[in-house]
């Protein structure tokens, strides 16, 4: 059985008086433990599907499933213990007068769970940063280590999915090669499962088993990892967004377009 | 022939806990070609393009054995000759075009506004020239983006405006600083044709700033590789990825690529002398 | 001296306490470099130990009429700034009226803020029809004027400092409202905000615990640049006799009462009228000053 189950989902924002449909009639499935990726341009609402999950956008049609039970408005406290998301803006997403030691131990303290030194350290040491870090402030770090803290936060709670909305695409490339190897890494030992969404297909064929590409709020295509590297995809759009990535291509060290 | 010459520019930055280097003893020249600067964050790559035009605010400041545009030497100029030469001479374009573009004023007054005040042109001819620039950026409506608000605008679009409110003036020397990197890839190649087809037919000089390897290695004729405030290495961009310092190479390697081995990414080593 | 220093600048501090001490020493050290911003601490600085220490810096009882000595001009020996129509040291009396001004500061700075804050805070993070009600209720106080309001305040409640003190609270709350509901309509779209939602985080705890703090540097600023206002409101009551009651000291009924003879006396009038400049001033250049070290948004990334 699936534990993401997506059906027909439309999400509309209303602004001015004026409809805008983000995503249309979006259907997909995620199993457990697989990592699923959204690909495409500005607009194409990949985003809007991670928010309307957390209950954030408004959904105007379709159902979103976890295991089989239909998610309750608004989302309440048991869904923050099976979902969590990693932002994009790892300077936009921690708060800047919170130490990381109130920021990974905040979680703990809503739901009432005890041992929140111990954990705090574990999780710190779990993202791969020293535990000096513990009462720094977000300002004293640099963009991979508040990505490091912010994965630390989204597993505090052991959730079983993490949703991650292009979460190195504020990085460098190293420190993206970093905070890629540790959410690979943390998915294999603790059994995530991933819904990631990033513009670099790159990125996305690096860590995700299967890819929908999306435009203008709709489903292009949904394709297996092994049909983007080599190049089996059916529809135009997918195309050219796989001919713009041609840079990105293994075996390719010239680097020059086509 | 050099349109720049840049030798041992110095930015320092006096805060509480002392001073701090953010360039430190960056040399480069460039005629009428596509210079790319690379470099990760922090690596001082924004700081060197600000300190050309002297947009340095304190408490930071500029230093530099020689630092001369087209013969004329911009760290003796007084802060009224450096005026006449920014926009003017030497444009610059931000990462971000909202925080470029004024708000409240629309893309027809920003256009017109240097046209109209500086050459003393009538509105008409500003606003035929304004409409011609938004043409040359491909823009497909001009006259609807003319009469637009910056926050109307698209990302792709506001960025193309912005490129041709400093191509009005016609400057020598366009400083981008991450000009596409808030771009889709399909808006991306638009920017930056447009852009290459500036530098060949007008022969304008570009120092093309970024982070992206591939991009700079694909569109520039030359690159500067910089890393904590200094240059690591200078070459032909035909051969950077190719590079044999291991700085260039480690950020090369550790990049995803599509069809790739799933297994963990390199890391960059930064324990070379280069790294001091 | 130097180990508590590099205590304070230990980049990886490792408690709590150490690394607020921490943020704010790097405060001081900011707020050391701005000259005015000093000179308006050292003022209020001074206005505060003059109040803590009023008994034993005044030269006389400020109360103590002496009918012989009236209204002797300043630099009379042992009357530096004069005496008053009953004869009083003025010196005196300004350095007891310390007290009571910096008494009615306090009591504002304690109340109009927090309540501002919190009405702000709440209107802005709910938003719908619970923003409107709050905030057609902020207008409604801001419509008045403020000192026309205290006024009123003060003919039904009954004249003193405690009812002056409420009056000028209820007046000066809407402003920090307003300021809190601007900063809150842009914190709570943050993804901070989100995240924390993410996590299970009630409103309270969002507002109190995430949303206020960001909103304090602001409202901070804007208490400091509003105590100028405060005390010459405090003044205005006690000059037309509706706050503070005589004998007290207090600085806008010493000029009140120097009036009378503002022409032929001016220093009876002027000295108190001085001390509320200077203090005024202070609060100013250090409000301006605070601006520059507490404002998110002027602070380094």
């Amino acid at each position: 059985m699936s534990l993401i189950e997506i059906e027909n989902l439309s999400v509309t924002f209303r602004a001015k008086g004026r409809q805008v449909r983000a995503v249309e009639g979006v259907s997909f499935k995620v199993s457990k433990g697989e990592s699923f990726g959204l690909v495409g341009e500005s607009g194409s609402g990949k985003s809007t599907i991670l928010r309307a999950i957390c209950g954030m956008a408004p959904i105007t049609e379709g159902t979103i499933r976890i295991d089989g039970s239909v998610l309750p408005t608004p989302r309440g406290a048991r869904f923050a213990t099976r979902v969590q998301m990693v932002f994009q803006d790892p300077y936009a997403s921690l708060h800047p007068r919170h130490t990381i030691d109130r920021t990974l131990s905040e979680p703990l303290a809503i739901h009432g769970l005890g041992g929140s030194d111990a954990r705090v350290v574990r999780a710190l040491e779990q993202v791969g940063l020293p535990a000096a870090f513990r009462f720094r402030y977000p300002h004293q770090l640099s963009g991979g280590q508040r990505q490091r803290v912010a994965i630390a936060r989204a597993l505090m709670l052991e959730p079983k999915i993490v949703l991650l909305d292009e979460p190195t695409s504020a990085l460098d490339a190293s420190v993206q090669a970093e905070v890629l190897n540790l959410l690979n890494r943390l998915r294999a030992d603790l059994g995530l499962t991933f819904l990631m969404v990033s513009h670099d297909l790159a990125v996305i064929d690096h860590m995700c088993d299967r890819i929908l590409v999306m435009q203008h709020g709709r489903k292009v295509e949904e394709m297996a990892r092994d049909d983007l590297a080599n190049a089996r995809m059916t529809t135009a759009y997918a195309r050219s967004l796989f001919d713009a990535s041609a840079d990105r291509m293994l075996g390719d060290p010239s680097g020059t377009a086509p | 022939m050099t349109l720049l010459d840049v030798q041992n520019l110095r930015v320092t930055f006096d805060t509480e806990t002392g001073p701090v280097e953010a360039v430190r003893g960056v040399s480069f020249s460039l005629g009428r070609e596509r210079l790319g600067i690379v470099g990760e964050s922090g690596s001082g790559k924004t700081m060197t393009g600000r300190a050309v035009l002297r947009l340095i605010r304190p408490p930071g400041h500029i230093l530099a054995d020689r630092m001369v545009f087209d013969g004329q030497d911009l760290m003796g100029a007084s802060e009224r000759e450096m005026r006449a030469l920014r926009g003017k001479r030497i444009g610059m374009i931000m990462q971000d075009p909202k925080y470029s573009l004024n708000p409240v004023m629309t893309v027809s007054d920003q256009l017109t506004e240097g046209l109209r005040r500086r050459d003393g042109l009538g509105r008409r001819d500003a606003e035929a020239k304004a409409l011609a620039a938004l043409n040359a950026v491909q823009i497909r409506d001009p006259a609807r983006v003319m009469e637009a608000y910056p926050h109307e605008l698209s990302g792709g679009m506001g960025q193309r405006v912005m490129i041709a409110m400093m191509l009005i003036p016609e400057p020598d020397l366009l400083i981008a600083d991450e000009p596409t990197s808030a771009l889709d890839v399909t808006v991306q190649a638009e920017v930056l044709s447009i852009l290459d087809s500036l530098v060949r037919d007008r022969g304008m000089g570009l120092i093309f700033i970024s982070h992206d390897l591939r991009l700079v290695a694909r569109f520039c004729d030359r690159v500067v590789v910089m890393y904590k405030g200094r240059v690591v290495e200078e070459l032909l961009a035909s051969n950077l990825l190719a590079a044999q310092h291991p700085y260039t190479k480690g950020l090369l390697n550790c990049l995803p690529r599509i069809g790739g081995p799933r297994g963990p990414l390199p890391g960059l080593d930064r324990t070379g002398d280069w790294a001091q | 001296m130097t180990t508590l220093r590099s205590w304070l600048q230990d980049p990886s501090p490792t408690s709590r306490r150490q690394a607020r001490l921490g943020q704010l020493w790097l405060a001081w050290l900011r707020i050391q470099r701005n000259r005015l911003a000093m000179a308006g601490l050292v003022i209020v600085t001074i206005l505060v130990l003059v109040a803590a220490f009023a008994p034993w810096i005044a030269p006389y009882d400020p109360f103590v009429q002496d009918l012989g000595n009236r209204l002797k001009p300043p630099g009379t020996t042992g009357h530096w700034l004069g005496t008053d129509d009953f004869g009083r040291d003025i010196l005196s009396r300004i350095i007891h009226g310390a007290r009571i001004t910096l008494y009615i500061i306090a009591l504002v700075a304690v109340t109009a803020p927090v309540l501002g804050l919190l009405i702000g805070t709440v209107a802005g993070y709910f938003g719908g029809w619970i923003d409107a009600v709050l905030m057609r209720l902020t207008d409604i106080f801001l419509a008045f004027p403020r000192l026309i309001l205290a006024l009123a305040l003060v003919a039904v409640l009954g004249p003193g400092i405690e009812n002056a003190v409420l009056a000028i609270a209820l007046t000066a709350w809407p402003p920090y409202a307003r300021v809190a509901r601007a900063e809150t309509l842009t914190i709570r779209s943050s993804d901070y905000i989100e995240a924390i939602r993410l996590q299970g985080a009630t409103a309270p705890r969002i507002i109190l615990g995430h949303v206020v703090p960001m909103c304090l540097p602001s409202v901070i600023i804007r208490v400091t640049l509003d105590m100028a206002g405060v005390i010459l409101i405090a003044a205005g009551l006690g000059f037309l006799g509706l706050g503070v009651q005589p004998p007290q000291p207090e600085w806008g009924l010493m000029i009140s009462s120097g009036r009378k003879f503002l022409f032929e006396q001016w220093w009876v009038a002027t000295m108190p009228g001085l001390a509320i400049f200077i203090v005024s001033l202070g609060f100013n250049l250090l409000g301006d000053g605070l601006r520059d070290v507490l404002d998110p948004k002027s602070a380094p990334k």
